[in-house]
């Protein structure tokens, strides 16, 4: 039953991804990528990562929709339409997937409790974890107590893009004023 | 299950190939950004799918003795996930500084600003203050 659920959600993943690449609007593909990590929120629950999904949903499907479309909101929706021959964007991409298709036949069949990833650290975390940090939610125990340094760098790379936002946008704000106040 | 085994990783190159494709091939660097972002969902839906496992519950402590699937994938792309929009909104504002610096958000028109085909184009790289100050007055109309 999961894995029904699975494969139809990654079904309606290709055919929103297939309608991105043709439509033409902006608006139409910005919406339309939200409704795609709405889905991809929806895939993680049917894979019982139920953490990344709420994250999923809020920031890829809220937050990121709502910048780009402030982004078009200032920038405007209108999209030139291609010149150029898509024969080599399309030969490209072409050969690197079946390159990628090729990798996947030796990678462990979806699913197998036998496959390498779950060998290394992972018992440990999930024999361990309830007792060494007392929370019962495995993934928040690692992400604040084992690998808490990574989520320092998380927080790190994140403010460090947010005044970099800030610089770009702040001196957009104050070189309107400046002509404003004088020209008006 | 067995025919299906891999399906999963097919789905994921497919949409990280599209999410490619759209990089490379739309013009218009909004649409460029959204292509990056399939492609980064795509690496999220590669990580998701190889921590699970058969039969496996999300990994929250439940009866004792059930099958739990991987949590170190899931907190692999949490950071991934928050990551990920701080670095979309860092490229969309620069978008947003480009549109102000050339009045364009098209690739092949912000070139041609870049090299004048016929040399007879104003210098728009060193008089970026004025083409800033010039798109703004055009955006106020």
């Amino acid at each position: 039953m999961t894995h029904l659920i699975d494969i139809v959600l990654l079904t309606f993943l290709v055919a929103t991804a297939i309608a991105i690449v043709r439509l033409n609007s902006l608006f139409a593909v910005v919406m339309l990528f939200g409704i795609y990590s709405l889905i991809t929120a929806g895939v993680f629950i049917a894979l019982d990562a139920v953490d990344v999904a709420f994250t999923e949903a809020a920031v890829g499907a809220g937050i990121s929709t709502v910048l780009m479309l402030g982004t078009l909101a200032l920038v405007g929706h209108r999209q030139a339409p291609q010149q150029h021959s898509r024969a080599l964007p399309l030969t490209v991409v072409v050969i690197t997937g079946v390159v990628l298709l090729w990798g996947t036949a030796d990678m462990p069949r979806f699913g197998d409790p036998e496959a390498p990833v779950h060998q290394h650290v992972a018992p440990r975390y999930i024999q361990d974890s309830p007792a060494e940090v007392g929370v019962p939610n495995m993934v928040t125990s690692v992400l604040a107590s084992y690998r808490g340094f990574d989520t320092l760098g998380e927080t790190a790379v994140v403010f460090t893009a947010g005044v970099a936002v800030l610089v770009l946008l702040g001196r957009r704000r104050r070189q309107h004023r400046d002509p404003g106040s004088s020209g008006d | 299950m067995e025919l299906l085994g891999q399906y999963n990783y097919w789905v994921v190159f497919f949409l990280m190939m599209t999410g490619f494709y759209v990089v490379i091939a739309r013009g218009n660097l909004v649409a460029k950004i959204v292509g990056l972002n399939i492609f980064q969902t795509s690496v999220f839906l590669l990580y998701i799918s190889m921590g699970k496992v058969s039969g496996g519950t999300a990994p929250i402590v439940a009866d004792p003795g059930s099958l739990y699937s991987n949590p170190l994938p899931h907190v692999l792309i949490l950071t991934a996930i928050v990551v990920g929009v701080a670095t979309t909104a860092l490229g969309l504002a620069l978008v947003v500084r480009i549109k102000e610096a050339y009045g364009t958000v098209e690739e092949d028109e912000i070139y041609a600003q870049d090299d004048p085909p016929h040399g007879s184009a104003p210098a728009l790289a060193q008089g970026s203050e004025t083409a800033t100050a010039d798109s703004a007055g055009e955006a106020r109309r």
